[in-house]
């Protein structure tokens, strides 16, 4: 089926891609930019790992095809530390035990960004509800939950 | 899984939207938002040869209220309208919430869950509360759907192969009307056992409008008239609550499946019926 050229901005890098239409956008971001921090689990939009943000908005990249995403602009896992310095979200999770095995991780990253962005402080029922389409089958949640309020409670006090 | 191979068109138009259904009618698959039907391609559950995205054809992403007529493009995502909704509509707000999640609501448009038809989502329960209709178009012309006549039997409706979905309609309750909203599911975002939007009008005390809708339990989702028609007129009493929540599950045939059988969804849909009646009496003599 024919192919077309598109063109993408992740993290603030743009980058030119030939995609046959059925290629999922996490597949071209995995196999084709090399960028395999975000995972893929189920791969038709149940467990929430290859979450990314659109325009800063949550979607699942196993649900786009990358065609549709000419001239998008994307935020990735790899976007969100600066250089060595963790994101203050990832430091939380750090400093709470937030992840265990860590596949769902970046997409719990990215849905707890685009959460705080939009409401700075959630209180647990919300953050539960932002997580709710993301699976994670280590930690209980119990530990995921409190990293997203400890970095609610840094971001605001700061 | 991948899907399988399919040629891709992107139309700028709807006029160039129609004359590609009208090409590749059954053979092709609309693309909107995408968050049931790429599951459908990755699952291999559709396989459509030819796959039409309706992403970028301009004028579909409207919502227009006038007075109690509201119009939502079928471009319209989920979250826009949970948003635009929130202060003028809560009932929808309240709904839209439970629609899987934040990040399928994102992409997921409210018309494309209306033609998808899955008997236990929200919004084909509540076009059939809001007295809505789904306008189709094709070269032969354009057409409205009262929701009643559009759901016709599980992911069934009366579209036709050639027609794309333009717009949804919906008739508000009046400013005065409170609602209700109750769904049960095994988790937040998951599809609903049960679930039970209802509106309730008073008026010198009596109920003066009643509008039930029950999804989940049937093959599509019901509108509950018999317990409508019990409730006008009448004092909004626990009995008279009561007595409708019984009507609205009487006429249903509930469906039985892995999740729970038929009984239990009857049981549920009768205890979230009265639920959501009660809150929408409450927040009706709140607005009085």
């Amino acid at each position: 089926m024919t192919s077309r050229t598109i063109r993408l901005s992740v993290n603030g890098t743009t980058h030119t891609v030939t995609v046959e239409p059925r290629r999922t956008l996490a597949d071209v971001l995995r196999e084709d930019l090399s960028l395999t921090g975000t995972h893929v689990g189920c791969e038709h939009g149940v467990c929430g790992a290859c979450t990314v943000l659109w325009d800063g908005a949550p979607v699942r990249s196993c649900l786009l095809f990358a065609i549709q995403l000419d001239g998008a602009a994307l935020t990735t896992v790899e976007g969100l530390a600066d250089g060595e310095q963790l994101h203050p979200i990832q430091e939380a999770f750090w400093a709470t035990h937030g992840l265990q095995c860590g596949f769902c991780t970046p997409g719990i990253l990215l849905t707890a960004k685009a959460l705080l962005d939009e409401n700075p402080s959630p209180d647990e029922a919300e953050i539960r509800e932002a997580i709710g389409g993301n699976l994670c089958r280590c930690t209980g949640y119990h530990f995921i939950v409190e990293a997203i309020a400890t970095a609610a409670r840094k971001r605001t006090s700061s | 899984m991948k899907p399988a191979p399919f040629a891709y068109h992107d139309p700028r138009t709807v006029d160039e939207t129609l004359a590609l259904l009208a090409t590749h009618g059954d053979d092709a698959k609309v693309l909107a938002g995408g968050q049931s039907l790429v599951p459908m391609l990755a699952l291999r559950l559709a396989r459509p040869s030819v796959v039409i995205d309706v992403n970028r054809v301009a004028g579909l992403d409207g919502v227009r209220q006038n007075g109690t007529a509201l119009s939502v493009g079928a471009l319209v995502r989920q979250r826009a309208l949970e948003r635009w909704a929130a202060e003028r509509v809560p009932l929808l707000t309240a709904a839209l919430r439970h629609v899987g999640h934040a990040a399928i609501r994102t992409r997921g448009t409210v018309a494309g869950s209306i033609v998808h038809a899955d008997p236990a989502s929200e919004l084909p329960a509540l076009l059939m509360c809001l007295d809505g209709a789904v306008v189709a178009r094709s070269r032969r012309g354009a057409r409205t759907l009262a929701a009643a006549e559009f759901f016709q039997g599980p992911m069934t409706t009366a579209l036709a192969a050639d027609e794309l979905v333009t717009e949804t309609r919906w008739t508000l309750p009046p400013a005065h009307a409170g609602w209700g909203f109750h769904e049960m599911a095994r988790r937040h975002g998951d599809f609903a056992l049960v679930g039970v939007a209802a509106v309730i009008a008073l008026q010198r005390g009596a109920v003066a409008e009643a509008r039930v809708a029950v999804f989940g339990a049937a093959a599509t989702p019901v509108r509950a008239r018999d317990a409508e028609r019990a409730l006008v007129g009448r004092a909004a009493t626990e009995a008279a609550i009561a007595e409708a929540a019984g009507l609205a599950v009487a006429g249903v045939e509930t469906v039985a499946d892995i999740h729970a059988p038929a009984s239990y969804r009857a049981s549920v849909a009768r205890t979230l019926t009265a639920r959501a009646l009660t809150d929408a009496v409450a927040r009706a003599k709140d607005a009085a």
